[in-house]
């Protein structure tokens, strides 16, 4: 659950893990086991979706006249 | 569809009902006068090929960059996006104020100065480039730039055509293409050169992989003997016409300028195909290097640093062609030894391309040779 007055939530990996991801860190620019978390959490999950319906049908029609797509 | 690097695609470019508005209001700011590479990446930033940048590095992001290969919120970035500008400039310019980015005295974006700051040329070249030898591309425009660096946000209001404006996809225009064509993986493929037969062989073993195949020309700046612009694009539809499928394959340009900074130019490209929708990223042998300033196999190396980058790396070694085996080979997969092999040198191909003469069928398709002999200057002086 996120916590009040916080843009972050607090989750439980098990203590196994947590030493696998400290050691894979380890000599790498990470600071922290949660920067690593983060990091790759992100690129599984986009923040917004990067276009609308009406912006898409509009690309498409760009991408059908300059040959891209029939 | 892979998010955009740091979740979210940037997009600093003006709404068009408002640019009028904004170019008004930009001629009574103070300008900053740039140059034309400073104003493709600005374009870079506004169509998000740069995701997360908002504008050039702010101190904080750019001290991280040169130590850590990322910014401060921890995102892999490897190359700093930076506006120097003279003592002077920057005497006139205070953190806060709006001001116009300008070329060849025209308006085409607002910078919101967030931070000015002074740097180490020295540290600099050594971090991005691992080398202070002038002779470097890269060190020697280091030391040609101005002492001061302004950073920030910016509102891009005037875009440029673009060299080859049919092939000038944005990211959000490639994601959706890629969704059309109903590609799950993409492998995204960098280039400078006109094609060989040894870069068909890497993009379509990708390709054996993955759903579509993103190849992506840098345009714009580059140094003395590689191919022009007009050289690559026409190659490289030929290649296309005769030797492609349309459904798997798409060519698009970036119009960005080569930096040769060898492995830390390796991540940041691959940082710039993410933000495309790309999955994957093509990494040969000595990727975005010069002269002898980087080992072979460096910039591959330096995606071990990254494990969060979030686009996979497709490494290939040194290929050739071989007589006995009959197609082009590895030294993976060949048993056969070096008398056996013809050798894909870039140097010596070109050389030959000066000449007027025409490298082997087997080392470069007939096609593309003749696409490179149409033209009168096929390389850059």
């Amino acid at each position: 659950m996120p916590e009040k007055n916080s843009d972050s939530s607090t989750i439980k990996i098990p203590h196994d893990l947590y030493k696998k991801i400290e050691e894979k860190i380890e000599g790498t620019s990470f600071t922290s086991v949660e920067d690593y978390v983060v990091r790759k959490m992100e690129n599984e999950f986009p923040a917004e979706p990067v276009y609308s319906k009406e912006e898409e049908e509009l690309i498409k029609e760009r991408l059908r006249r300059l040959g891209y797509i029939e | 569809m892979l998010p955009p690097h740091g979740g979210t695609l940037v997009n600093r470019l003006v709404p068009e009902g408002n640019r009028p508005h904004l170019n008004e209001e930009a001629a009574e700011m103070p300008s900053i006068s740039v140059t034309e590479e400073f104003r493709k990446d600005m374009e870079c930033v506004a169509y998000g090929i740069f995701s997360p940048l908002v504008g050039p590095l702010n101190r904080d992001d750019y001290t991280a960059v040169l130590e850590k290969g990322r910014l401060t919120k921890g995102h892999p970035w490897t190359f700093p996006i930076v506006l120097d500008v003279p003592e002077e400039t920057a005497s006139r310019i205070k953190v806060g104020d709006d001001v116009a980015l300008t070329l060849e005295g025209e308006a085409f974006s607002i910078l919101h100065v967030e931070d000015k700051y002074s740097w180490d040329r020295k540290a600099h070249a050594q971090s991005v480039y691992s080398t202070l030898d002038m002779d470097h591309p890269g060190v020697s425009k280091t030391y040609e730039m101005g002492p001061v660096l302004l950073g920030g946000s910016i509102d891009l209001f005037n875009e440029t055509q673009g060299k080859f404006s049919d092939y000038r996809l944005k990211p959000i225009e490639t994601r959706v293409l890629f969704k059309s064509k109903g590609w799950r993986t993409i492998a995204g493929f960098q280039t400078r050169n006109a094609p060989h037969v040894g870069h068909e062989y890497v993009q379509k073993t990708a390709l054996a992989f993955t759903d579509g195949l993103f190849i992506n020309p840098l345009i714009g700046k580059k140094k003395a003997g590689d191919f022009t612009d007009e050289v690559i694009i026409d190659t490289y539809t030929t290649l296309f016409d005769n030797y492609y499928l349309r459904n798997t394959a798409t060519l698009v340009t970036l119009e960005m300028e080569m930096r040769y900074a060898g492995p830390r130019e390796a991540i940041f490209h691959a940082i710039c195909r993410k933000n495309y929708g790309c999955t994957h990223f093509i990494v040969g042998r000595d990727h975005a290097g010069v002269g002898n300033y980087y080992g072979p196999y460096e910039a591959q190396e330096k995606f071990s640093e990254f494990p969060d980058l979030g686009v996979t790396p497709i490494f290939f070694r040194s290929f050739f062609y071989c007589k006995k085996c009959g197609g082009v080979q590895n030294d993976k997969v060949c048993p056969h030894g070096p008398e056996e092999h013809l050798n894909f040198k870039g140097r010596e191909m070109r050389s030959m391309l000066m000449n007027g003469e025409r490298p082997s069928e087997l080392l470069m398709r007939p096609e593309v040779v003749d696409a490179i002999l149409r033209h009168t200057e096929p390389f850059v002086k």
